[in-house]
């Protein structure tokens, strides 16, 4: 910051004023953690059985995809009808997004992070073909982009004037079923234990594949929708710059989280704040917007380090 | 190179002065956390001498000889080399000074030649060149002096277990080794092998180097030792002249209580539990393969299978956990065929697992005892109703186990990785014998506990089979074989032999067998061996 010019201290400022100062602030950070919070989720549900789904970006624009065609007028109901199926749909499409590699893993040990990793970039490729052609908005001024969504099919807004949307709730929601499910149920009793320790899990006789088909499904159902909080409750249509890589930074939330399902939804706060912050900061005082990019890495790295050393001294004590 | 000639000046000095202190550790004290680890230790060396080490696990052998050899930094106290002190923490120091280590796992490379192996590490790096006639040369003459004969040239992977525990012998005198430190050496040995090995020993110490043999064996330590010195939860406990030493005088030092050994009741045999029909399996991921294996136990009755680990023993105790199914031949249990061989179908028809490896089999470290507890009946309707886990019957059940098992350290919502391995084993049982298994399927079920556990674990095992269970007890340690088995059969590449009544055969034939010699050759021998084990 000093490089750039600027006033250490004062940009610091600038960065809180500007992530929590005012009403607006606020909204804009819940507004970006929203999604944080779905792809965190998702990084942490899949990373917690040790199934390394790296391909939440696709998973999302999966969801978005699948949002546009239900959603731009083929399907028309109430909006009490119709926003619960396309959570569902948009689910399905993320889900099916990880299918492929969860199958070819435990089949053939094909190593997921491949697979999911290079999905993502032949969804981002099918939607700009897409987006160019068919689902091309004729209304759009010839930006790639989609027709926007009915009106049925929008996610209300929480506070008017403000972009914050209803979405945050069911991101909220998510996470707190999520977390009841690990702790409580059967399942999570199973998904821990393959996460854990996989071949005793598999001594002991719980169904290993199975479990991983399901969390699998689960991870990318909630990464896709995110796609559809998205294109629901933010930008009303689908375009190519709908994700400024959430998914990837979903990775770093959960990790920051340490995996945990209501700890997603503190450390995706914090990352958007910081998003958002420096927004405001290279606004007011000419400081690069990558510093966000500097400091969430920072405060990975200082908690990785610190997750280290606490094992540490459990393994010396 | 300049260090070996003045070390073989010492040599001859040494061979004029025999009683001389080669090496005195003083107020050696370690602390890990609240654990005492090391508590004001006091010991010397003499050359010459064989001193032997005794204590369980968690004594502190390991702890006190890592710091002799550098690896941990002692909190305070001093050590001397020769008269010199070495400087602490520096492993490199202590080999300069001599000190050479043997750890019970090898630290080879499979990959590389013997010569190879010895070589890794004395030459400087950035020498372009490297003398390996001069090496081979110097190798085989150590090997001839001290009967250690290796083949330079062979490649590790392709060595029995014997010959790769000479070539890390090889590679402690190549650093001109004066002191050599032997952690549990004969543990992989069989019982000939460690015949051969102590011929070995004998002729190191002749040859001028004085040795501390780290046990938990106590015949071994008595064959082969001129002192003794035993640690108990970190503190030296006794020091005795081997010559003065009785078996239980050094148990009791050792444990510090009376060990009562469980009592074996004569039980007759009930009907055949588990029957194997020439079941083979085909070597897979480093696991040996089967050939035609039957085997038949019935119930209230102990089937023991030794074997050198690595013939197989892996093979048929995943065969009877339900992981692998056979290529052909039939596993029957109460006179049904088994078709399906997954785990919770074994559980299912009530066998009960102990498997060979507590941390990555058995347990899942990060979660608790309680969680582990239910780990193979977290199904059953107690604990699991439309999904949902039912946590005051899993508490129940867990507080259940600790006590009814004697599990002891940590409450039930604690991570199992914190417990020691004797109390993981009894959790394991706990977990086995709550469901009330029909067969028993004990995988090296002592292995790395200290006496007073494995005396548990085998009361256990014995309260089981006078309740009629049918166990199979897999082991390495041919003692624990002999204590609590009915009859033995005995592995073998993949070849199980007929089993034997335990009251008819001996130590030595089994060792016999175990290395793939028939049981009628074994009378010529028999005297010899049984000495020598």
């Amino acid at each position: 910051m000093a490089w750039s010019g600027a006033s250490v201290l004062e940009a610091y400022w600038l960065l809180l004023k500007g992530a929590l100062g005012s009403g607006f602030a606020l909204s804009e950070t819940f507004a970006r953690a929203t999604p944080l919070i779905f792809t965190g989720l998702a990084a942490a549900i899949a990373f917690k059985s040790r199934f390394w789904n790296i391909g939440a970006e696709g998973q999302l624009y999966a969801g978005a995809l699948i949002i546009t065609v239900l959603g731009t007028g083929m399907l028309d109901l109430h909006p009490g009808l119709m926003i619960p199926i396309l959570v569902v749909s948009s689910a399905v499409a993320g889900a099916l997004m990880l299918l492929g590699p969860v199958l070819l893993k435990i089949n053939f040990g094909v190593d997921e992070v491949v697979t999911t990793l290079l999905l993502n970039f032949i969804v981002l490729l099918l939607v700009s073909l897409l987006l160019e052609g068919p689902l091309k908005d004729p209304m759009g001024l010839g930006w790639p982009q989609a027709e926007p969504v009915t009106e049925a099919a929008e996610l209300p807004r929480l506070f008017r004037g403000l972009r914050l949307h209803s979405g945050l709730l069911l991101a909220l929601l998510f996470s707190f079923i999520f977390w009841i499910v690990s702790i409580r149920t059967t399942l999570g009793y199973e998904m821990r234990a393959v996460g854990f320790n996989q071949k005793a899990a598999r001594f002991a006789g719980m169904p290993v594949k199975r479990v991983m088909i399901i969390t699998a499904l689960i991870s990318g159902g909630i990464a896709g929708i995110a796609g559809f909080s998205e294109v629901a409750g933010m930008k009303g249509n689908l375009t190519l710059d709908l994700s400024p890589g959430f998914g990837y930074t979903g990775i770093v939330v959960a990790m920051l989280a340490q995996l945990h399902p209501l700890g997603v939804i503190i450390s995706a706060s914090f990352v958007a704040s910081i998003f958002v912050g420096a927004d405001a900061m290279s606004r007011s005082a000419g400081v690069p917007s990558y510093i966000a990019d500097v400091m969430v890495s920072v405060s990975l790295l200082c908690m990785l380090v610190s997750v280290l050393l606490v094992r540490f001294r459990i393994r010396w004590s | 190179m300049r260090n070996v000639v003045k070390r073989s000046e010492i040599d001859i000095s040494e061979k004029q002065a025999a009683a001389e202190v080669v090496l005195r550790l003083r107020g050696i004290t370690k602390v890990f956390g609240s654990l005492v680890a090391n508590d004001d230790i006091n010991l010397e060396l003499k050359s010459g001498e064989v001193l032997a080490l005794l204590g369980e696990n968690g004594a502190g052998k390991t702890t006190l000889m890592n710091i002799l050899f550098g690896h941990y930094v002692a909190d305070s106290g001093s050590i001397e080399v020769f008269g010199h002190p070495i400087p602490q923490g520096s492993p490199h120091a202590a080999i300069e000074l001599g000190i050479g280590m043997v750890h019970q796992h090898f630290t080879l490379a499979d990959n590389l030649s013997v010569l190879d192996n010895v070589m890794l590490g004395t030459e400087p790096l950035w020498s372009l060149s490297s003398n390996r006639r001069a090496s081979r040369i110097r190798l085989e003459k150590l090997g001839e002096r001290f009967g250690l004969q290796v083949n330079p040239n062979v490649r590790v992977a392709e060595l029995s277990i014997g010959e790769r525990q000479r070539v890390e012998i090889l590679k402690a005198l190549y650093r001109n080794a004066r002191i050599l430190i032997l952690d549990e050496p004969t543990a992989v040995l069989t019982p000939q092998e460690t015949g051969t090995f102590f011929e070995t020993l004998k002729k190191m110490v002749s040859g001028g180097l004085s040795l501390i043999f780290i046990s938990h064996k106590m015949q071994e330590v008595l064959a082969i030792s001129d002192r003794v010195v035993v640690l108990r939860d970190g503190r030296l406990v006794a020091e005795i002249k081997t010559a003065d030493a009785s078996e239980t005088e050094l148990a009791q030092a050792m444990v510090g209580r009376n060990i009562e050994l469980p009592e074996r009741k004569a039980l007759k045999a009930g009907e055949s539990v588990l029957k194997l029909k020439s079941v083979t399996v085909k070597a897979e991921d480093g696991r040996a393969a089967l050939s035609s294996v039957s085997l038949d136990i019935r119930a209230s009755e102990i089937v023991g299978i030794a074997g050198v680990s690595g013939n197989g023993q892996t093979a048929i105790a995943d065969l009877i956990s339900g992981l692998f199914e056979p290529q052909s031949g039939t596993m029957e249990l109460h006179g049904e065929v088994v078709n399906n061989f997954t785990p919770r179908n074994m559980l299912r028809k009530k066998v009960g697992r102990i498997p060979e490896d507590r941390h990555s089999q058995g347990l899942i470290g990060d979660m608790t005892l309680a969680e582990n507890s239910i780990s193979e009946c977290y199904r059953e309707p107690q604990f699991s109703s439309y999904g949902w886990q039912n946590h005051l019957n899993r508490q129940r059940f867990a507080e259940n186990v600790v006590s009814k098992f004697d599990v002891r350290g940590y409450s039930a919502n604690s991570p199992v990785r914190l417990l020691s391995g004797g109390n993981m084993q009894k959790l394991i049982l706990g977990r086995v014998l709550s469901g009330n298994p029909q067969l028993i399927l004990a995988n090296q079920p002592g292995r790395g506990l200290d006496v007073g556990a494995v005396a548990y674990v085998h009361e256990q095992l014995l309260v089981a089979r006078a309740k009629g269970a049918a166990i199979l007890l897999i082991s390495e340690d041919l003692e624990e074989l002999l204590q609590i088995s009915d009859r033995i059969a005995v592995i073998h590449r993949g070849r199980l032999s007929e089993t034997f009544p335990r009251e008819s055969i001996s130590i030595a034939q089994l060792g016999l067998l175990m290395t793939g010699q028939q049981k009628s050759s074994t009378t010529n021998n028999q005297s010899t061996e049984a000495d020598a084990s």
